[in-house]
């Protein structure tokens, strides 16, 4: 019978607790967790005088590829460069290159989405085919051929990554858009004598917006994941910037060696898109 | 004397909020069913009954919990058993007319499976022997053609017939006591008149009792030998339906008879004085067709309607979905191009204008929506909502436009502490308050009320109904009242048109419609209202 689902029985109340402690209950270590680590990562960008007093570009020739110790906690490359100042202080390369990557991905997939989702009919079309095309190219091969058309360096990486997630958001707005555009509330602005722009403004947008946002959290350490990989290949910052992806990637060379080299900076990487992810997925939860 | 069906017995239920503290939703209820007797809890949305009768079945929510009490079915106490153990006895010997018959079958299934399946979770025969007795009991609930109906899927079948399906379920094993939690509350007046005469009848049949949870007065007046009146999680009141109509003792049961539109005793408002020849709204020959997808086919929703609203009166639009009322109304405001005929709002044609004319003819008639729930922005406040409208038009400045809006607010007898709180904080009533507020905030000749009240509890209903007209005399307001309840339309409209298949059945004066109705369907729709059994031992 339909109507007769098993629902388990509540289980009896635990003891209440004290209305102060209570959030005590409902804390995620792994959430928090994440924060810290995206905690640290920013203050390295911030201000990474604070962790390391090394030169992050300048090598001492004689202490080259040293292991790890008390001077060099993560060791030094072939040109005799502290490791951890390198990684602390490509972090805000890194970072800001994430962010210029979903802000462009956030905004102009966004317009897209919201444009498309309130004309409807031919400009929904038109707009909704551009989009599929971005979406069928592979984002590696779409950012590698963005990049040789802007030509290389920090900024152009992260547009090229940006461009890559335009079509996810558009996606997302357009059918969080056309949701609310049915609602009566929409109607209704419609039917008070509301312009198509101000009704967008007051109305579609912010009540669309909230699980776009979710996305752009996530995006975050995908766009990370994407510079890194750029870098790596080499079509990122150049040398001797100290970027995550290009740290990976001139490590390789002695990874028989110093396998250090290569671990750590792929390491961080690593933690910080997990942090980031697990973030994105607690703000998507919350607006849901 | 018999050992009665069920008896709850200070049966106290709680749930459990977000943040860890526990709300009393029933408090101390007991009441007994005997059997072969129907018992109508009645209340308004809120007050418990819902959760009673869940409790009895034991399906509450997830974050529900028996405080204490008992539930004896036959004399077992029920209350404290696992759920495993619960399922031996629900659908065999208790069973539920769920609420929404829309969403109460699996989609995916069809009838027939979905009928066998209660027979075979309980062991009863084997596959063909059920196959059989599945379509036995779909004619047994008034189903036309049930070997077809057997194999047809959920979609394929109307509101009422699903309803039939779920009593067909409910009633597979027969149980010695069925729980109907609003078994029509979603289905139009005709249908539910059907489904409350077959649950009569079959429960006549096989002595089967029922606990009807409404929050139709008329209804449980219609139906139950006893009622129990819950309010805030407490009884009110419980008896034998025929002295608690004739003579209630408690007065929110006083309350609810006097507010309940089915049951008013024809009190209804001063008719409002007919100027001559001043038409707010006319619609002459409205025709609107639909194009179906696919086939290429054209579907009429409106076919050829025609009515005329003195300013200052109310014109009620009457039928069941589908009827075409939503369609006129979409076509009056300017939402939608008629297909042909006319529509002149204060002597302007809607359909001929476009653009920035478009957007003033906007001022002189808005529209309020049946759901207040989805007619607010959720994330305005209630400041913002009202004060938009003025926004779109020649800008007031801001401590006028402030003014305006608290005129407005005390206007719809809102308290100015609401005005920087969100819809959700409000109540239902409260917020379809807001969204007349919003729409008279322009100084509209016309207002149109979609089933403005239609969701509503019935004081609530009532309150409503009252500032409706109060503002009406005010303001010299038109009205035009689209309603599928005759009831509520015989207090407010001065004159009605009866729409059925998007034709118009029958027109005039409210009272000389109700009095002699010209068509069979109108007769039928009047025969339908609830609370008919009072009226006539009234």
């Amino acid at each position: 019978m339909t109507s007769l689902q098993t629902i388990d029985r509540a289980v009896p109340a635990r003891p209440a607790r004290r209305p102060a402690f209570s959030w005590l209950g409902r804390l995620q270590p792994g959430l928090l967790l994440s924060w810290a680590v995206i905690a640290i990562v920013t203050a390295w960008a911030v201000a990474p005088g604070l962790f390391t007093g090394a030169n992050p570009l300048a090598g001492v020739p004689r202490e080259k590829l040293r292991a790890p110790s008390a001077e060099h906690i993560l060791g030094t490359d072939a040109l005799g460069r502290d490791l951890f100042a390198r990684l602390v202080h490509g972090a805000v390369n890194s970072l800001s290159g994430a962010f210029v990557a979903v802000a462009v991905g956030l905004l102009v997939g966004t317009a897209i989405g919201l444009i498309a989702g309130s004309t409807g009919r031919r400009t929904d079309a038109v707009l909704m085919r551009i989009v599929d095309v971005l979406l069928s190219v592979p984002s590696l091969l779409l950012s590698l051929a963005i990049i040789i058309l802007l030509g290389f360096g920090t900024v152009h990486a992260a547009i090229a990554v940006g461009v890559t997630s335009i079509g996810r958001f558009a996606r997302l707005a357009r059918s969080e858009v056309i949701l609310v555009r049915r609602s009566d509330y929409v109607e209704a602005a419609f039917g008070s004598g509301g312009r198509f722009g101000a009704v967008l403004w007051r109305h579609i947008l912010p009540n669309s917006v909230a699980s776009v946002i979710a996305l752009a959290a996530v995006q975050f350490g995908t766009a990370i994941l994407q510079i890194s990989t750029l870098g790596f290949l080499g079509y990122g910052a150049p040398p001797p910037t100290p970027e995550w992806g290009l740290l990976i990637a001139e490590g390789r060379n002695y990874i028989a060696t110093s396998w250090w080299l290569t671990t750590v900076p792929g390491l961080v990487v690593v933690l910080v898109v997990l942090a980031a992810n697990r973030i994105g997925r607690s703000v998507g939860r919350r607006t849901i | 004397m018999t050992v009665p069906v069920l008896e709850v017995e200070d049966l106290s239920v709680s749930y459990k909020g977000d943040r860890g503290g526990a709300q009393r939703v029933v408090d101390g209820v007991s009441f007994r069913i005997q059997p072969g007797e129907v018992v109508a809890l009645v209340g308004e949305s809120g007050s418990g009954k819902t959760t009673t009768a869940q409790a009895v079945i034991g399906l509450l929510a997830e974050n529900g919990r028996v405080d204490g009490g008992a539930i004896r079915l036959a004399g077992a106490d029920i209350s404290g058993w696992s759920q495993k153990r619960l399922d031996a006895i629900r659908g065999a010997r208790i069973s539920l007319i769920p609420q929404d018959p829309g969403s109460s079958l699996n989609p995916v299934k069809t009838i027939g499976a979905q009928v066998e399946e209660i027979l075979a979770i309980h062991r009863r025969g084997d596959r063909a022997s059920n196959r059989a007795r599945a379509v036995e009991l779909l004619a047994r609930v008034g189903l036309s053609r049930p070997e077809l109906r057997a194999r047809q899927y959920p979609h394929e079948l109307s509101g009422g017939m699903k309803q039939r399906v779920l009593i067909a379920i409910a009633i597979a094993l027969q149980p010695s006591l069925i729980i109907a939690d609003e078994p029509t509350s979603a289905l139009d007046v005709t249908v539910q008149r059907r489904i409350l005469d077959l649950i009569d009848e079959l429960r006549r049949e096989f002595g089967t009792a029922v606990l009807l949870v409404t929050h139709d007065l008329g209804v449980a007046a219609d139906r139950a030998d006893r009622l129990i009146v819950l309010q805030g999680g407490r009884i009110q009141e419980q008896g034998p339906a025929a002295e608690i109509l004739a003579a209630p003792r408690s007065a929110y049961t006083r309350q609810l008879l006097a507010d309940a539109p089915s049951l008013a005793k024809a009190e209804r408002r001063a008719p409002r004085p007919v100027g001559e020849g001043d038409d707010a709204v006319v619609v002459d020959g409205l025709v609107q067709d639909f194009d179906l997808p696919g086939r290429g086919g054209r579907f009429r929703a409106v076919d050829g309607l025609s009515f005329a609203v003195r300013r200052g009166t109310t014109h009620a639009l009457v039928g069941e979905s589908g009827s075409g009322k939503t369609t006129t109304v979409r076509a009056v405001v300017g939402f939608q191009k008629p297909t042909a005929g006319r529509v002149l709002i204060g002597g302007a044609d809607p359909a001929a204008l476009k653009g920035e004319a478009l957007r003033q003819f906007r001022r002189t008639i808005q529209l309020v929506y049946q759901n207040p729930f989805g007619s607010l922005d959720p994330r305005q406040s209630i400041f913002e909502i009202i004060e938009e409208p003025l926004l779109n038009f020649e800008r007031l400045p801001k401590p006028d436009r402030a003014r305006k809006v608290r005129d407005m607010l005390e206007r719809v007898g809102l308290p100015q502490a609401v005005l920087d709180r969100r819809p959700r904080a409000l109540s239902g009533g409260q917020r379809q308050r807001v969204a007349i507020a919003r729409a008279l905030v322009l100084d509209p000749q016309v207002l149109v009320l979609d089933e403005a009240v239609s969701a509503l509890d019935v004081t609530v209903q009532a309150q409503i109904l009252g500032l409706l007209d109060t503002l009406q005399r005010d303001l010299g307001l038109t009205y035009l009242f689209v309603s599928h309840d005759l009831a509520v339309v015989r207090q407010i409209a001065d004159t009605v048109s009866v729409l059925h298949n998007g034709r118009q059945v029958d027109d005039g004066p409210v009272e000389a419609v109700f009095r002699n109705p010209t068509s069979d369907y109108t007769r039928e729709l009047i025969d339908a209202i609830p609370g008919r059994r009072l009226a006539l031992s009234a």
